[in-house]
């Protein structure tokens, strides 16, 4: 049953990568049209049909997808704007309204997952399309809308978007590849696995150190909880969901101290015309260390 | 030579440090720990394609963006704008109090506003200016700093508040990599791990807030700020 819902419900994301390769292709704009159609029409077919092809199928079309990107040619291209005007009115016809999609799918989500056997990946799938109709019958939208915000949003979303899944499956091989193990047997040459604070402090602080160094917190998840947080803390007994998520968030401390995450700490100053080029990061590194002292405070207590 | 098959460590390491293309370096050290781990081309291909099958989990939040662009278009922004711009008249460190609340709320909703262009830039940081300069004439340097506060104030209630929503791109990716490294959790579990931190980040914010608002005092006109 939740696997025939996910099934259902990825081939539903296929079907939204399908409009945003049609609308790559058709976008005379884009120099790149070709390739970024290409990588929404690879993206689409894995979703929708993933569970009925072979997977090394799969893993070629990533591989033709890599060297897409790496020749740069998947580019977001020209997307519709906003039509200001109309968001304007519909503003002042629907205030504070407009929040309550949003909030039906949070609460959907959570009661899907908290309340029913079909768990959360299933819960936020039906939560998002119960909002996604809650929002057309309170927008009294067209479906010609619906398309075009769609098709918007996915090809606004672009590569990063599916970044994520990538670095999850950057983790699985490095799983397969047995990384994890290796680097494990490495470090503890220097550092003696064992000791339950010693290895929360240094996973939170390799985690805060390493997102620093390559600017992304996602990156550094896969290959730091391989490498340390796994063999050192979790090994030992720690909690699996709160080491994890307090890893996460040490690695956002090094995400604020850090001129490698543009998008957080230089566009600020671009935007702004600020004379200080390190001025928000300035600001951000006090609480970004306290931060993280706190968080290997709460992994140690909680944890264990 | 087993060592070899770190070199997708330092591909990754090095490639986002230099900011090349981030797909391209995924794929590309995915490849080499294959090949340096004694993989077949065949096998190499099967692991990765069935690796990105079974991580699709975390690219279900696109499911949320038909929704999303909908509300975005229908005067998301605007509603919030007009309901921030309610807040003058106070403190800079209330209005960044404020928001930084205004921020973490919303991500428990899962509306995540791109903050520093739709909200910091035309909204936040003049109104802080606006306030600090109510009485005396604001040195540039203290112009830029209230301009650096209010994009440090977003990013924090952005960053630590994120986890909060379970169907975001964090969330997900933590919940599908630990079933990856072996370590299966749910998403709930994580969000609910989440929320100390979210709070840690909430009292500390408001705290270093509050004395932000000391450098603008009145009395504080000469030599009080380095």
């Amino acid at each position: 049953m939740v696997n025939n819902l996910l099934i259902a419900l990825y081939a539903l994301i296929g079907a939204m990568m399908a409009l945003a390769a049609i609308e790559s292709f058709r976008d005379r704009s884009n120099p790149a049209r070709f390739g970024t159609g290409t990588f929404w029409t690879f993206l689409a077919i894995i979703f929708a049909f993933g569970d009925f092809i072979p997977a090394t199928v799969v893993g070629t079309m990533l591989v033709i997808i890599g060297v897409l990107a790496l020749a740069r040619q998947i580019k977001v291209g020209h997307l519709p704007a906003v039509n200001v005007q109309n968001a304007t009115a519909a503003a002042h016809r629907l205030g504070g309204w407009i929040f309550l999609p949003s909030i039906v799918l949070a609460v959907v989500s959570i009661i899907i997952a908290q309340f029913t056997s079909l768990g959360g990946q299933v819960g936020i799938g039906i939560g998002a399309l119960v909002s996604l109709i809650v929002a057309i019958v309170m927008t009294r939208t067209s479906g010609k809308q619906v398309y075009s915000d769609t098709q918007r949003m996915v090809r606004s979303v672009g590569a990063p978007g599916v970044l994520p899944q990538l670095l999850a499956t950057l983790g699985a091989v490095f799983t397969a590849a047995g990384v994890g193990t290796l680097t494990a047997k490495l470090i503890a040459g220097v550092f003696p696995a064992g000791n339950q604070f010693g290895g929360v402090v240094l996973y939170c602080v390799a985690m805060a150190v390493f997102t620093a160094i390559m600017g992304n917190a996602f990156a550094a998840f896969a290959v730091i909880t391989a490498a340390i947080g796994v063999p050192f803390v979790i090994a030992q007994g720690g909690n699996v969901a709160v080491v994890a998520a307090i890893g996460m968030t040490s690695g956002y401390c090094g995400t604020l101290m850090t001129p490698m995450a543009a998008n957080f700490n230089s566009l600020p100053v671009a935007l702004m015309e600020m004379d200080d080029e390190m001025g928000v990061i300035r600001q951000q590194a006090p609480v970004a260390i306290i931060l993280l002292v706190l968080q290997i405070g709460l992994m140690y207590f909680l944890a264990f | 030579m087993e060592y070899l098959k770190l070199l997708g460590i330092v591909i990754i390491v090095v490639g986002f440090a230099l900011k090349w293309d981030t797909t391209a370096v995924v794929v590309i050290a995915a490849i080499v720990t294959g090949l340096f781990a004694g993989m077949s081309i065949p096998d190499l291909l099967h692991t990765l394609g069935q690796s990105f099958l079974d991580n699709r989990m975390v690219s279900l939040f696109f499911l949320t963006l038909p929704m999303i662009g909908l509300v975005e278009s229908h005067g998301l922004k605007q509603v919030a704008v007009e309901a921030i711009q309610k807040l003058k008249r106070l403190t800079p460190g209330r209005i960044l109090n404020l928001y930084v609340i205004i921020r973490a709320l919303a991500n428990v909703f899962g509306i995540s506003l791109s903050g520093q262009v739709q909200f910091v830039r035309p909204l936040i940081q003049p109104m802080v200016q606006a306030a600090a300069g109510q009485h005396r004439q604001l040195t540039p340097a203290e112009v830029d700093l209230t301009k650096g506060r209010s994009a440090a104030v977003d990013n924090l209630g952005n960053f630590f508040a994120q986890n909060l929503f379970v169907a975001s791109g964090g969330v997900l990716l933590i919940a599908s990599t630990m079933k990856s490294l072996g370590k299966p959790v749910s998403a709930m579990s994580i969000v609910i791990a989440s929320i100390p931190v979210a709070i840690t980040m909430l009292v500390v914010t408001i705290i270093y807030n509050t004395l932000f608002d000391r450098r603008f005092r009145a009395d504080n006109s000469k030599g009080g700020h380095k």
